[in-house]
């Protein structure tokens, strides 16, 4: 504990970027699984082939992917960015897509015979219903970031993992203590303030 | 049958009409002709897989026939578009499908609210087909769908459907998930408000009693085509070939005796 309290400007501006990192890439994976979530869901035949993929993408350990990233976008963030995003695409488009295909037939029946046009129905039927199943999965997706942004700074992405992997090399085992528990707060909390998000949106 | 209707529902007719399914080899609905007259309450009565549903959702065009034409007041509804189409069409269906996270209020008032109408104009549309349906507006207003009972909640169907004072209702098997007694009483406020409205409604069903208990007309329907189009009376006492005799007729006279009530009662004020 006692880097944590001698350094907390440090860990506090590790934490900063954990966070950036974390929540900028889930913000480029919202963007891109959304619409994908969209189209496995209506379409079974293009969906099924997609979630593979994406299953295959999400088994490949984090380090192996950051590893091979890097051949293309070099060391630090962008390769980081482009991994978190990759993974959480598996979560995010899964969760959506079953919270899209939840939603009672009959409400569709009745929502397009009372005269919705497609995108009103999906946004004033489809997605408020899918909104808890949605969350959910922004939650698991977020924990899960947060573990592999841990690892991202191996390749220099910054972040948390920087204190255990100085710890690591410097042998200076208050670091990684200080780096253990900071991102394991980040993740409780943020799990815990996103189920309370998923108990809102139940209602 | 013919009392005085004000000219609020919209007339049908169809022509030809077909919907063949891919891949299969008969046709779910063969060459449908019927008009079905301004203000009317038609039944559309037959056994499950006769084509009733199927002919009734070419109306609105959630089912595109492939061939014949259909045509509302005139218009033949292949030249609007479908949205448009259906926002002035009321739909009503078994299953009911109100929005769970909607109030009853905003559900009875979505239609409204899509058409893009004023929020006061909207609250005192949604208040007063509470009252038609006979919900009690100030109770039932801000509540849930699932707080309600399954025929409460098929009355909050009937006032969404109702609710862009459409001239043209269709019905496919609406209270076919209730128990009796709440059928037999949401079967006489059918009648009230299409007496009170004069809608045109178009209404499918399964079940002989309901459409001899509600019907102007009967379109008794059989592996895709009418097999008899008349008024209730004339197709319990004279039925046009053997299906109808068979659907109607097991137990016709008992029947006459449990309909005669109703039958005559509806008529007088």
């Amino acid at each position: 504990m006692t880097y944590l309290v001698r350094h907390p400007l440090e860990v506090a501006t590790l934490t900063g970027q954990h966070l950036l990192l974390t929540f900028g890439s889930l913000a480029i994976a919202l963007l891109i699984a959304l619409p994908l979530g969209v189209v496995v869901a209506r379409d079974r035949r293009f969906g099924g082939p997609v979630l593979a993929a994406l299953g295959v993408i999400y088994t490949i350990p984090s380090l192996a992917l950051l590893a091979f990233l890097v051949q293309f976008f070099g060391l630090g963030t962008v390769s980081a960015i482009v991994a978190l995003v990759a993974y959480a695409q598996m979560i995010l488009v899964r969760n959506i897509a079953a919270g899209l295909r939840g939603v009672d037939r009959a409400q569709l029946d009745a929502a397009d015979g009372l005269g919705f046009t497609p995108l009103q129905r999906l946004l004033r039927v489809e997605f408020p219903q899918a909104l808890p199943t949605i969350v959910g999965g922004i939650r698991i997706a977020t924990v899960s970031l947060i573990a592999v942004a841990t690892v991202a700074s191996y390749i220099h992405a910054g972040g948390l993992g920087d204190l255990l992997f100085d710890g690591i090399h410097q042998d200076y085992p208050q670091k990684i203590i200080a780096g253990s528990i900071a991102a394991a707060a980040l993740a409780i909390v943020a799990d815990l303030i996103l189920r309370r998000a998923e108990l809102l949106v139940r209602r | 049958m013919a009392s005085p209707k004000p000219p609020a529902g919209a007339a049908l007719r169809l022509r030809g009409v077909g919907v063949r399914y891919p891949g299969t080899a008969a046709a779910a609905v063969h060459d449908v002709d019927l008009d079905v007259a301004g203000g009317e309450l038609t039944v559309f009565l037959g056994p499950s897989g006769c084509g009733k549903s199927t002919l009734l959702r070419t109306v609105n065009r959630l089912i595109e026939p492939t061939s014949g034409s259909i045509a509302i007041d005139g218009i033949d509804v292949t030249t609007l578009d479908p949205v448009t189409l259906r926002r002035g069409i009321g739909y009503v269906i078994q299953a009911v499908g109100l929005f769970p996270h909607l109030t009853i209020g905003a559900n009875v008032g979505i239609v409204p609210v899509l058409l893009g109408w004023e929020p006061a104009r909207i609250a005192a549309r949604v208040d007063e087909l509470l009252a038609l349906v006979r919900l009690e507006p100030a109770n039932y207003r801000e509540r849930l769908p699932r707080e309600l009972s399954g025929g409460e909640q098929q009355r909050v169907g009937v006032a969404r459907a109702l609710a862009a004072e459409p001239r043209l209702l269709l019905m496919d098997e609406p209270f076919g998930a209730v128990d009796a007694i709440v059928r037999t009483s949401l079967q006489d406020e059918i009648r009230a408000i299409h007496r009170k409205l004069g809608t045109t409604i178009v209404f499918v069903t399964h079940d002989v009693d309901e459409a001899l208990r509600i019907a102007d007309r009967i379109v008794v329907m059989n592996a895709g085509t009418i097999a008899q189009n008349d008024v209730p009376a004339q197709v319990l006492e004279a039925p046009a070939n053997d299906v109808v005799r068979e659907l109607v007729g097991i137990d016709a006279a008992s029947r006459r005796f449990a309909e005669a009530r109703p039958l005559l009662s509806r008529e007088s004020p």
